[in-house]
């Protein structure tokens, strides 16, 4: 990852650095950065087809949708990142979302709870979530799929029988609580705002923290992982920890842009954001991909959906598309690391 | 050679060390001082114990019994890291890197250097990573991820880890087997400059030379067991071999006598880059082929490659006459070729199924009609091999899981024997297996052969080379370094073709067509290495005969390899080793 975001600058290294390095540095290079760019022009080709189709989708109120549209989801595919990228998986993210929103609006209706409380309600309510997939998967050893897979039903069920059909409305949320999501600063709203400050504090942890660098090893190898003393049951309870707590987070975001919140709110989310996770270049396997790719990826799925929206197109398209992308994304992935490959393996042949 | 600095108390020691693996036990009673400024050589066969004993103490095993002593107390690590935190680092015959991650953050991972507020210090990364890079003489780009290094590379990397913790005690499990001349040459100086600091080296090494010329003392373990420590001044190579080897020859290997027919398997130019290079050998009906050489020398390897799991990029095999599709283990085993893998647990066998399943498996569609298994096929043919092969077991249907090594193994024999080939490829065919059924299992292979069965066996079990085999083919560093007949095949013979250390097995024929023999075993004589590289010398099979330059002798002969390995050429005395050969084929039959 470090490889594709900083440019290293070369001053002291020796002179006649070998020819071979130097390609093979600029081949991987320029796979990874291929993928962002490829994705982010993507989306403005897509931006662009819309507009002109529609020119009222690029308005200020179009502008501001596509990003409220996207901020929830970008939020998730950060928590989701750094789970794919220790080569695990959490499936449960679109129900924690859900519990979240609903506790947090039985918490808050008819009250006056401040906006930080109810935040604080989320990330606890999340973080608790993900302690336990974490830990059954760290220290239970069970696999990733089957612990989140669990834990999407049980909470799901838990959040069923605590809602009993019941029903949290606009009216009995405060009014700070629904500015924070409808407001803005200087046109931007803050949903977005949140979305990307966690996304670059993310971010910056993965790139610059011991931590976040053997979050990255143990997807690449949990047995060299071992070898060099990474505590990978710690790191990896603390992806999930975090996965949770910023689904959480997303929770009570939700309740603040909607209002109005159900028991099975965000219900099949999680496969949209494993989807967007992997299409923004996070391969599945762990070991590589950024968390700004999975926000691009995101922002394109939704973007997507906005779009055929605007278009007129049956939204069962979406869903569609959403999939061929990951197919397409997988795909490319895994030849795209085969090759590679082979092209290094070859290189350093002698 | 500095004296060794025997006195004091040693770094790191192993005192009276027992460890089993289920049945199989490793190390037995062994002991190793290790002292600072000295380099300590482990020798011994594979399968000798060594790599347990290096994994004791870097922490990946803790002894059933004994103790590992560092400064002269008892240490219990918990873990590598606990090992390597105490400055203990540890070289593996096969580096485990992040494939994903630059050099740089594979060297520092877990350890990066730090500014304000706990951030790694990227910059400090990279620059200490190219001045180790520096240091070690190699021009690798701290950035590039370590996905697709050579197995050299990724020593290098391993190596400049150590170097970057300072480590008080190196240890080496063959680190120069994948390594050229000159890269060995610059490993050597880098690890005497550490050695000149005081730290304590352990060094494991097929190649006997690099043990005089980098190590004072030195430790033979034979069979798990410990055989002698002492320094090296005064010994002769010819010394540390004897200690090595030196075990009977049991009736273990009842070789039976075939008539050789056609051509079953025929091997041309294989290639796979970084792997193995040049691979051309025939294997004949009737005929046991071994293929011998060092660990990592590129045996299995070829084996995948022809069995089309893993794809060449050059060369062709041809089964029965006609070319195979490459990349295609199907097609494979419609041609006629079975392969019984190297790990029988992970690739040979399901666990959870029972024995007449795994049986069963490799001919599914011939255990019934349209699509569906009929039961009672498929345990008539599980019933049918279990008995031809001796299985002891309780009932068909138990997990393969619950029967021994040698027995499962039977299982797997049976599984490819079942789809009756012509050709067939054993990796490892005895390993972790107990005696008495290592004995079945080669009196199988034999009578397989002498019905006119093609057999390819790789084997690190030097003995059941020798014991087995018409023909020993033996590879270094991913190439067929030598060809040697079953008359001319010694310990020695093989040993020093698989470490690179002799043109002997082309001399072999030569010399021992000369009848010259020496009754020490160990012939003296340098005109013995005979004229290298002639084809007649071993014109009795096909291999060189019809390829011309490509055969076995011609491109890939040992001079050649030692050539491009920049090895110094073998003294004399193991050169000529041809006449032991037919001396001790002599007192054996």
């Amino acid at each position: 990852m470090s490889v594709t975001i900083e440019k290293p600058e070369k001053p002291d290294q020796p002179a006649a650095a070998p020819e071979t390095a130097r390609s093979a540095r600029s081949l991987v290079d320029a796979v990874f950065r291929a993928r962002e760019i490829s994705i982010a022009g993507a989306l403005v080709l897509l931006v662009l087809f819309t507009w002109i189709a529609e020119p009222r989708f690029l308005n200020d109120q179009g502008i501001k949708d596509l990003l409220l549209n996207a901020a929830i989801l970008v939020l998730l595919a950060v928590g989701q990142s750094v789970v794919v990228i220790t080569r695990n998986i959490d499936l449960s993210v679109g129900s924690v979302v859900g519990l979240s929103a609903f506790a947090c609006g039985k918490f808050v209706s008819g009250t006056d709870h401040g906006v930080l409380t109810v935040l604080a309600l989320g990330i606890l309510v999340g973080a608790a979530c993900g302690i336990v997939s974490g830990a059954l998967v760290s220290f239970g050893r069970v696999p990733a799929l089957v612990v989140t897979l669990g834990m999407l039903y049980i909470i799901q069920g838990v959040d069923y029988w605590w809602a009993q059909g019941e029903q949290i409305n606009a009216a009995d949320v405060p009014q700070p609580v629904l500015d924070l999501g409808s407001g803005s600063v200087l046109g931007i709203p803050y949903l977005p705002l949140i979305a990307f400050a966690a996304l670059a504090g993310t971010a910056y942890v993965l790139r610059t923290y011991r931590a976040g660098r053997e979050l990255h090893a143990i997807g690449s190898s949990p047995e060299a992982a071992r070898l060099a003393g990474v505590p990978i049951r710690r790191r990896v309870l603390a992806a999930y920890l975090f996965s949770g707590a910023v689904s959480g987070f997303a929770g009570a975001l939700w309740l603040a842009r909607f209002g109005t919140v159900v028991a099975d709110n965000a219900h099949g989310w999680e496969l949209t954001v494993v989807s967007a996770v992997v299409v923004g270049g996070v391969a599945i396997v762990g070991g590589t991909g950024t968390v700004w790719g999975a926000a691009l990826g995101a922002l394109l799925l939704t973007t997507i959906g906005s779009a055929l929206a605007v278009l007129k197109v049956d939204s069962f398209w979406q869903d569609a598309i959403a999939g061929a992308l990951l197919l397409a994304a997988i795909s490319v992935d895994r030849i795209v690391r085969v090759r590679m490959t082979r092209a290094l393996r070859k290189r350093s042949a002698r | 050679m500095s004296q060794p600095a025997t006195t004091g108390v040693p770094v790191l020691a192993l005192e009276g060390v027992n460890k089993s693996f289920g049945a199989v036990r490793a190390l037995r009673d062994v002991s190793l001082e290790l002292f600072a400024g000295e380099a300590h050589a482990l020798a011994g066969e594979n399968g000798a114990g060594k790599s347990t004993l290096i994994k004791t103490l870097a922490g990946v095993h803790r002894p059933d019994s004994g103790r590992v002593l560092l400064d002269g107390e008892p240490v219990v690590f918990h873990g590598p890291a606990g090992a390597r935190d105490v400055g203990i680092a540890v070289i593996y015959q096969e580096p485990t890197l992040f494939p994903d991650l630059s050099i740089a953050e594979n060297i520092f991972m877990g350890r990066q250097p730090r500014r304000a507020l706990g951030r790694i210090d990227h910059k400090a990364v990279r620059t200490s990573t190219a001045a180790l890079m520096a240091r070690l003489g190699v021009e690798l780009d701290p950035d590039r991820p370590a996905r697709g290094l050579s197995i050299a590379d990724q020593q290098i990397v391993e190596i400049a880890k150590a170097l970057s913790f300072d480590a008080r005690v190196l240890i080496m499990d063959e680190p120069t087997a994948a390594l050229t001349g000159s890269e060995t040459a610059r490993l050597f100086s880098v690890v005497e400059t550490l050695r000149a600091e005081g730290a304590a080296v352990l060094f494991i090494s097929h190649r006997l030379e690099e043990i005089f010329e980098l190590c004072q003392r030195v430790t033979v373990l034979r069979d798990g067991r410990w055989v002698a420590s002492e320094p090296l001044a005064g010994l002769t190579q010819d010394d540390l071999v004897r200690r090595m080897v030196g075990r009977d020859l049991a009736e273990l290997y009842p070789k039976q006598d075939s008539r050789v027919g056609e051509t079953a398997l025929s091997v041309r130019r294989l290639t796979r880059e970084g792997v193995f290079r040049d691979v051309s050998f025939d294997v004949r009906r009737g005929e046991i082929v071994a293929l011998a050489g060092l660990v990592g020398a590129g045996r299995t390897e070829v084996a995948q490659a022809v069995f089309g799991v893993d794809r060449a990029d050059a060369g062709e095999v041809r089964v029965g006459g006609s070319a195979l599709r490459p990349g295609s283990p199907t097609a494979a085993m419609d041609a006629g070729l079975a392969l019984v893998p190297e790990d029988r647990r992970q690739r040979g066998l399901v666990m959870e199924m029972s024995i007449e399943r795994n049986i069963g498996l490799t001919g599914l569609d011939r255990l019934g009609r349209a699509g569906l298994v009929k039961r009672a096929l498929e345990r008539g043919r599980a019933a049918d091999w279990a008995v031809r092969l001796q299985l002891k077991y309780g009932s068909l249907a138990d997990h393969v899981g619950v029967l021994s090594g040698g027995n499962q193994q039977k299982v797997v024999l049976a599984k490819w024997l079942a789809t009756e080939p012509t050709v067939l490829i054993v990796d490892e065919p005895t390993r972790g297996i107990d005696v008495g059924t290592k004995a079945e299992v080669h009196r199988l292979l034999s009578s397989l052969a002498a019905d006119g069965l093609a057999v390819l066996m790789i084997s690190s079990d030097l003995p059941e080379v020798l014991g087995m085999a018409d023909r020993v083919l033996v590879m270094h560093e991913g190439r067929l370094v030598a060809e040697i007949p079953r008359a001319e095949a010694t310990e020695e013979s093989v040993m020093a073709a698989a470490t690179g250390l002799t043109d002997g097995a082309d001399g072999a024929g030569e010399a021992g067509e000369a009848g010259e023999a020496d009754a020490t075993g160990l012939p003296r004589d340098a005109d013995a290495t005979g004229p290298t590289g002639d084809p007649a010398a071993i014109g009795h099979t096909d291999a060189t005969g019809d390829t011309g330059a490509n055969g076995p002798t011609g491109a890939t002969g040992p001079t050649g390899a030692t050539g491009t390995s920049g090895h110094p050429h073998a003294t004399g005395d193991t050169g000529a080793t041809g006449p032991t050969g037919a001396t001790a084929e002599g007192t054996r039959t």
